[in-house]
């Protein structure tokens, strides 16, 4: 295995064991939130009520930023013809468009 | 091979997590219009529909299959064998339905 996929492998793995307990989390917030309706005024009134929440959703954002690029990579290698540099290009262009997307969110929300 | 339940497992996952990731992006950017509340408001009331809440419960659905799914995968990659872990792939599928029913019941109570 190239030292590239050895690093990318780890980093799923890694991403993976950081993500599990914040969607756990997540699924349990969706499930208490849901009911009765959601308000930008309920969803930012959590949001803002702890420093915690802001800091679990920026890891949130990293791992799964991490997560994603590299799982769409691994995909896209192993069931189309698409190979190579531009790929890697287009996993690292996408993992910064999470990154940018999910701290702009958190930034707005904390 | 491709009827054994842990290819169907891997599929599920694959096709979960595929979809997930290009969801993605459109989820933190709705979140990124709380930055003026109203538009949120707006968004959250279109998305109270029935039609809506439906196809949130698939991507809750599809969430819960991806994380137990990677459960089950990080304990077979990191830890010792035992037979349990074949019973695993149902254990992870009923979880996940479970958590999308539950979604469905609370967004329609």
């Amino acid at each position: 295995m190239k030292r590239l996929e050895l690093w990318l492998c780890i980093a799923q793995r890694g991403s993976a064991l950081v993500l599990a307990p914040l969607v756990f989390l997540h699924l349990g917030v969706i499930l208490y939130a849901v009911s009765g309706g959601l308000s930008a005024a309920e969803i930012l009134g959590r949001t803002r009520s702890s420093a915690l929440w802001p800091a679990a959703y920026a890891l949130f954002v990293v791992a799964a930023a991490v997560h994603g690029a590299i799982g769409l990579r691994v995909v896209i290698r192993e069931w189309t013809a698409w190979q190579g540099r531009s790929l890697d290009l287009s996993a690292l262009a996408f993992a910064l468009l999470l990154l940018l997307l999910g701290l702009r969110a958190v930034q707005v929300i904390a | 091979m491709r009827q054994h339940r842990s290819y169907r497992a891997f599929l599920v996952h694959r096709i979960s997590g595929m979809a997930l990731a290009l969801f993605l992006p459109v989820h933190l950017i709705v979140l990124g219009l709380a930055v003026e509340t109203a538009a949120l408001d707006r968004f959250l009331v279109w998305s109270a529909q029935p039609l809506v809440k439906a196809a949130e419960g698939i991507l809750v659905v599809l969430l819960a299959l991806h994380m137990f799914g990677a459960l089950r995968l990080l304990a077979i990659e990191l830890l010792p064998w035992s037979d349990r872990q074949k019973n695993w792939i149902g254990w992870s599928a009923a979880a996940a339905l479970a958590v999308g029913a539950g979604f469905i019941l609370r967004s329609f109570a």
